[in-house]
């Protein structure tokens, strides 16, 4: 894992006495609340509908057991001892007082953690594949390439007023495991005769205009990685429409200017800032990739042992722990080991919240069982990266015990929900009491295990916090003549096989969208095909089925 | 754009000077003026401006003042890091709704004079072109990175 040298501990240092300094001008009168607004932003502290809300950075996605700890710790000293993994795999505290704000900072420092630019018109924390370094399909870990680029972004003098916020993330397979398509940037790392280097997208996103970002460079040599990053944002900076706050991401850039004409632009700027020079040293990114060696994985035959034979001396395929396996468990590149999933969607419970205790107890045993590794998923769920399979029984008995035993990865119950109507000053709808409700009700009557695979996504308005454009199923919060309202939509995805939902047609309230779910998982039982996902099945037969259960 | 003669900020108004040379002391031109008069020395640019466009009078200009008419515009960073970047070696000004915590990154893009509309806090803006003993990015201002010190041979 990555380690601060003296250099970043003293970065981050100097930000937090930057916002103490700042904090206290806002108090004396000399900032205006307008002129605090993003400075505080820049610093993840945003006004919710009750209170301050806390955005803390991790990194693309990795921190460690003392890390965890320490966000168990803050949520108990300074919010109401539980925090809120997130979609870009940050964690966010709801609860928290400006005036302690920047103590919590300086807490955070303190196990080289920040809340640096998780919001504000800038670039925001750079997000990865949450398997990175563990994956059996992967390239290269990709994590070394994102600390380069979190390095660059960080503070960076020319692009902190951006038209509107910026979000990168950084993949390596073929395989998409962080809706790399639907970000500003979206980079996969790739191997071209023998030379690594990186395919850019740019212009994704969501919110009310969502867009897949197509491909601007099948190729940039990785000695000119940042340099080639540099000259997007740049055209960005310089272009982006800065008229209307709606129109002013740089899907909309793209989107106007045409594909063809922002990356000849983007090629020319490239030209000129190769000249420049702002590329890092080669040396840097190989000091970087050694933190991010593999850990001692124990690799003789006698040593590792498999799942099969692992499950039959442990209940077999059919036990709640044959389950958990089946289900949250990922192949992993080393043999013998698996990454385990920690399900953040106990049925009925809210999607990606987890208590200080529940916190500790993944610390303890990433520490144990996982090389000290722990990530955060873009589906709110945590993960232990490396598991050999000999101690998943173990593994598994302390998570059941501490509520986090659910085997739902990537089911109906595993739903992306915003904060919405509960929390967030947007929000038409709530979307977390609907995700508890859904959840529960598949819990109940065992359909979760017969639809498998079927990703549910939830906003609570527009801007689609909840990604409900990339949802298998999209619920959208709309407000109805003062009512809550919710809009269905089918068919998205944010994986390789990138896709925008569409809307079914008139929304439903809060019981009919329920019904209305489980009449399109009843028209795909119905449908399927042998070894098709609901996708697979609503990309065959397509919408007016689906149109014709619920409103024929 | 009106009369030439009422645009761009005295000597006066500059609150910050990173400079020992004389500075300008007669009104700037817009852009579009620059390119047509061939003897303007001091010219001011507007965030909707591209700044290239001055590129072939870089020699004759002793002056570029670039406005923020708000803060959170942020196309003079560009504007300012491209002049430096074409070798614009005289004084670089940002005017406007300059506040303290945009200094030390204006400071980075290449800006040696600043002329607040309102005046600044001496001791606060003090504070603040010092806030970064070190730097991630290279840019206008040539400071070794924090990369390029853990490299030194
Ligand atoms: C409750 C406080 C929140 C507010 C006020 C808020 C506000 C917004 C707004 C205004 C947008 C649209 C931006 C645009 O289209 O330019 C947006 C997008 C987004 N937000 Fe939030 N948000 C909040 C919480 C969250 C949370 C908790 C998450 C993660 C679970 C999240 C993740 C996202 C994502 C992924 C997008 C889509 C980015 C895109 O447009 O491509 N937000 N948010
Ligand atoms: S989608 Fe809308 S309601 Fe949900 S968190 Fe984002 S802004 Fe708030």
């Amino acid at each position: 894992m990555y380690r601060y040298d003296q250099y970043d501990q003293a970065m981050v240092d100097a930000r937090v006495e930057e916002f103490r300094d700042q904090a206290r001008r806002r108090l004396e009168g000399k900032l205006t609340e307008d002129q605090f607004k993003p400075l505080r932003l820049m610093n993840g502290l945003y006004l919710q509908l009750h209170a301050y809300m806390l955005r803390v950075a991790i990194p693309y996605g990795t921190l460690d057991a003392r890390q965890l700890e320490m966000l168990a710790d803050i949520a108990d000293k300074y919010d109401r001892g539980y925090g809120h993994f997130t979609t870009r795999q940050n964690i966010q505290y709801n609860w928290i007082k400006l005036d302690d704000c920047a103590d919590a900072l300086a807490d955070l420092a303190t196990v080289e953690m920040h809340a640096i630019q998780t919001s504000g018109n800038c670039i925001r924390n750079i997000s990865s594949d949450h398997f990175a370094g563990a994956a059996a399909d992967e390239v290269v870990d990709p994590r070394p390439y994102a600390e380069l680029m979190r390095q660059w972004s960080s503070f960076h003098p020319e692009f902190t007023y951006l038209p509107r916020k910026f979000k990168i993330a950084v993949i390596a397979s073929e395989k998409d495991r962080a809706a790399m398509r639907l970000h500003d940037i979206g980079v996969r790392i790739v191997q071209r005769d023998g030379a690594i280097g990186a395919e850019f997208y740019a212009g994704g996103g969501m919110g009310r205009t969502p867009m897949i970002a197509p491909l601007i460079r099948d190729f940039v040599p990785i000695d000119q990685f940042i340099t080639y990053a540099e000259a997007c944002l740049r055209v960005y900076n310089r272009y982006g429409r800065r008229d209307n706050k709606y129109k002013a991401r740089i899907k909309i850039l793209v989107h106007e200017l045409g594909a063809a004409e922002y990356i000849r632009q983007v090629e020319e700027e490239f030209a000129h800032m190769l000249s420049v020079g702002v590329e890092p040293p080669r040396e840097e990114l190989e000091r970087i990739k050694a933190f991010f060696a593999p850990p001692p994985f124990v690799s003789s035959e006698v040593e590792t042992q498999s799942l099969s034979t692992m499950l039959e001396a442990n209940g077999g395929q059919g036990s709640a722990f044959g389950q958990w396996v089946r289900r949250n468990t990922h192949a992993h590149k080393a043999p013998g080991y698996v990454s385990a999933v920690i399900s953040l969607k106990p049925a009925g419970g809210i999607p990606g919240d987890a208590t200080s205790e529940q916190m500790r107890v993944v610390a303890r045993l990433a520490r144990e069982y996982s090389f000290d590794e722990l990530r955060v998923m873009h589906t709110q769920n945590l993960l232990l990266p490396h598991v050999a399979i000999a101690d998943l029984p173990a593994v598994w008995q302390a998570l059941d015990a501490a509520g986090l035993g659910a085997a739902n990865m990537d089911t109906i119950e595993d739903i992306i929900a915003c904060p919405g109507l509960d929390y967030c000053s947007l929000a038409n709808a709530r979307s977390i009491p609907l995700a508890q409700r859904i959840s529960e009700r598949f819990a109940e009557t065992g359909r979760t295990e017969v639809v498998g695979e079927l990703k549910l996504k939830i906003s609570g308005c527009i801007n689609a916090c909840g990604h409900h454009h990339a949802g298998h199923i999209g619920i959208l919060g709309v407000d109805k003549k003062g009512t809550e309202n919710y809009q269905l939509s089918l068919g998205g995805s944010e994986a390789e096989d990138v896709s925008l939902a569409k809307i079914t047609g008139p929304g439903f309230d809060e019981d009919g969208v329920i019904a209305a779910v489980e009449k399109v998982t009843d028209v795909y039982l119905a449908s399927r095909a042998e070894g098709e996902r609901f996708l697979d099945t609503y990309r065959r037969i397509g919408m007016e089925p689906f149109k014709e259960a619920l409103y024929g | 754009m009106g009369n030439a003669r009422d645009l761009g900020t005295s000597p006066d108004e500059v609150q910050f000077r990173f400079r020992d040379d004389e500075p300008v002391d007669h009104a700037a031109v817009t852009v579009d003026s620059c390119c047509d008069q061939t003897n303007a020395t001091a010219v001011r640019i507007e965030p909707g401006d591209d700044a290239r466009v001055l590129l072939p009078f870089l020699d004759r200009l002793a002056l570029v003042e670039v406005n923020f008419p708000v803060f959170g515009d942020g196309r003079g960073y560009s504007a300012a890091r491209i002049l430096r970047e074409a070798g614009y070696t005289g004084e670089l000004r940002a005017v406007g709704d300059v506040l303290i915590d945009q200094l030390s990154h204006m400071r980075r893009c290449g800006f040696d004079s600043f002329a607040p509309d309102k005046r600044l806090d001496e001791e606060d803006a003090m504070r603040a072109f010092a806030t970064w003993e070190n730097v991630y990015q290279r840019a206008a201002d040539a400071r070794r990175t924090i990369a390029d010190k853990r490299h030194e041979a």
